[in-house]
């Protein structure tokens, strides 16, 4: 157990480091970051300070471990656009992009999951087959269509809900919320659904096939042969089992929820990380873009790295290493 | 009836039918079977594949597969009709009246939780115990059905026991809430031939402590012989023959049991060759009017291809065969006649 997650440590660095050496190839590959910085009549030996103060003359080796050590200490450099320091800029997003996905993978998980289970228990109800139905337009319809149509309906035509921002955020000092006001509360609850239904079919599907799936089996027949009660069949016995595979997609849907929440932030003007990505990307602020592109690997690695322990958590078959445990003998 | 008359069944199975809607029209797997289990007495129903051994069962413990279904007749245990309980009432009797045990040792076990969880949890579900209580008596039913240092065994996973020990703990299982019959499907297929032997003196031995009923449903026509004391042979979804296990063993009365006799190697006994029968049993589709085992029957008359033949009492034993009435088979039909 130890030695796995050792193991698994050591690849998740390895991994950063190749996420980190992508980053690094931005800047060395996408234009000359001084064009971008410096205006029309910079003379060449202002260029050329420049240059030199931050670095880039030096070899590429040296400004890749440069490049990483400032990245693991959280310092990404300047933005090209603004001038700030990168981390802070991130920094100051991410609550807004963390709250958005959070709620977005609570909704998705407390939805999509029971919607499974009912829809995999009576595949041949109507509200099952109710449920299919709606669920292939959420897997067929772009976000932004569905972040529109839920504008037109909610803020347009029903004026119910704010069509775009945060709302009033509570500053905590380190952490900018939207969980503590009413209208922080209502602006999330359009992004949220945009931004979840995809996952939240997703997820369906999958725990209806899985169900379908472990239903079949004879430990199923066998648990029902004992007279278990249904409620002891369907979520002790039956749910237990498809949640591994459920687990490892909800992990790196999470980790999609908050990558991708890009469209989402857009349509509704959210102020996250998405949002200032986007920007970035139009200004050729590679800084920004290099620090986003570390932070969703990191991201990534985290939520790997956590699914792996889960699985422990879940299946007993993981935990006794190579069957050693196995005792022989009739 | 081989039962005591003054011992009540425990087990009465009237008129069974059991039948599967399918687009081509309705498929009858079992059709017509009646037959008694009494307290204690262990049961053998035998049967190629297909002949409706395990539907039956399935019916008798209420888990037939859609779209199977009950189309006729009645099942009662200790005088109680259960074949038309509500599901919440049925699943009330299984496990603490009737228990099972499938096939397959390695995938009937749960293998999320530990076998003490299971069995407690069975017990649990049954019985009014706390789970101390619980506990220690799914501690008693391991080392009942011999699984050595039971004491950490509880808390060991399905992977970690060997398919023989899954099957003691499956047995442990069934045994649980202390039912009156246990339905045996197959209950040593999946094992290995040196496990097969000791599975089956330890089912024996556990049901003749706690004077459990055992329906044995198999194919092992020596498995039977060694274990029930009586037999029901299966064929086509119709008992062909019923009677104590010595006497259908040793004196078959169907033509159908006396080939499967014949197809026992025995030891010490030097054979020129086994005898087979001949064909293969007819799909449910396709089952000849008269007896259903006409085709392949070697002793077949004029009267089994027109009319289908009961149960008729033959000595100890009853067999479904024109040959035990008084009528008989009617005139011999020549082989390439009927062929043509």
């Amino acid at each position: 157990m130890f030695v796995f997650i050792l193991k698994r440590l050591l690849q998740s660095v390895a991994v950063l480091l190749a996420v980190g050496f992508v980053a690094f190839s931005l800047f060395r590959y996408v234009g000359d970051p001084i064009n971008a910085m410096v205006g029309q009549d910079t003379s060449a030996e202002e260029r050329e300070t420049l240059r030199e103060k931050l670095g880039l003359n030096d070899p590429a080796p040296i400004q890749f471990l440069t490049f990483i050590a400032n990245a693991a200490q959280g310092k990404f450099g300047l933005s090209y656009r603004t001038s700030e320091p990168v981390g802070r800029m991130i920094l100051e997003r991410v609550p807004a992009t963390l709250e958005l996905s959070f709620c977005a993978a609570i909704f998705a998980l407390f939805v999509g999951v029971p919607m499974g289970v009912y829809t995999g228990l009576y595949p041949r109800h109507w509200t099952s087959q109710l449920f299919q139905a709606v669920s292939l337009i959420g897997v067929s319809l772009p976000t932004f269509l569905i972040g529109i149509v839920l504008i037109l309906i909610f803020a347009v035509w029903l004026k119910l809900l704010p069509s775009f921002g945060r709302g009033e955020t509570v500053d905590l000092g380190w952490w900018t919320t939207n969980f503590l006001t009413w209208s922080g509360l209502k602006a999330l609850i359009l992004p949220s659904i945009t931004l979840g239904l995809f996952q939240l079919t997703l997820l369906m599907r999958l725990v209806r096939s899985e169900m379908l799936e472990v239903m079949r089996t004879d430990y199923i027949k066998f648990a029902r042969a004992r007279g278990l009660t249904n409620r002891a069949i369907n979520f002790g016995h039956a749910l237990k089992n498809t949640l591994v595979p459920v687990i490892t997609v909800a992990g790196l849907q999470l980790g999609a929820l908050i990558a991708f929440a890009i469209v989402t932030e857009t349509v509704f003007a959210w102020p996250g990380v998405g949002q200032l990505f986007i920007q970035s990307v139009q200004f050729a602020d590679i800084p920004v873009m290099a620090a986003y592109l570390l932070l969703i690997g990191l991201l990534f690695v985290v939520i790997n790295l956590t699914v792996d322990l889960l699985y422990f958590a879940v299946d007993p078959r993981l935990r006794s290493q190579g069957g050693a445990a196995r005792v022989a003998g009739h | 009836m081989a039962a005591p008359s003054n011992n009540p069944p425990l087990l009465e199975v009237k008129n069974l039918r059991v039948e599967f809607p399918t687009r081509r029209g309705t498929l009858l797997a079992v059709d017509d079977v009646s037959f008694d289990i009494a307290p204690g007495e262990v049961l053998g129903v035998v049967g190629e594949s297909g002949a409706g051994k395990s539907l039956t069962g399935n019916a008798i413990i209420g888990l037939l597969e859609p779209p199977g279904r009950i189309a006729g007749g009645e099942i009662r245990l200790e005088g109680r009709r259960i074949d038309d309980l509500p599901y919440e009432e049925m699943r009330k009797v299984r496990g603490a009246r009737i228990g099972a045990i499938f096939q397959d040792p390695l995938t009937s076990l749960n293998p999320l939780y530990s076998v003490g969880h299971q069995l407690i949890e069975t017990i649990q579900t049954h019985l009014p115990l706390s789970s101390a209580e619980a506990r220690t008596r799914a501690l008693d039913l391991l080392k009942e059905v011999g699984i050595p240092g039971a004491e950490t065994r509880i808390d060991h996973y399905p992977h970690q026991f060997s398919g023989g020990m899954r099957q003691r703990v499956v047995i442990a299982l069934a045994l649980c809430a202390g039912p009156r019959l246990i339905v045996a499907d197959e209950p040593t297929t999946a094992l290995d031939v040196s496990i097969q032997a000791q599975i089956i003196a330890l089912l024996k031995r556990l049901c003749r402590e706690h004077g459990t009923a055992v329906m044995l449903v198999t194919h092992d026509m020596g498995v039977i012989a060694e274990t029930a004391d009586r037999v029901a042979v299966m064929y086509a979804g119709r008992i062909a023959e019923i009677g104590p296990v010595r006497d259908v063993v040793k004196h078959a009365k169907h033509p159908y049991t006396k080939g499967l006799m014949g197809s026992i190697p025995s030891l010490g006994v030097r054979t020129e060759r086994l005898t087979q029968i001949d064909g293969a049993m007819p799909r449910l589709t396709e089952i000849p009017t008269g007896c259903a085992f006409n085709p392949r029957c070697t002793e077949r008359g004029g009267r089994c291809l027109v009319e289908r033949p009961d149960l008729m009492a033959v000595g100890a034993t009853r067999a479904a065969c024109w040959q035990h009435d008084r009528g008989g088979v009617g005139p011999a039909i020549v082989r390439e006649a009927v062929d043509a």
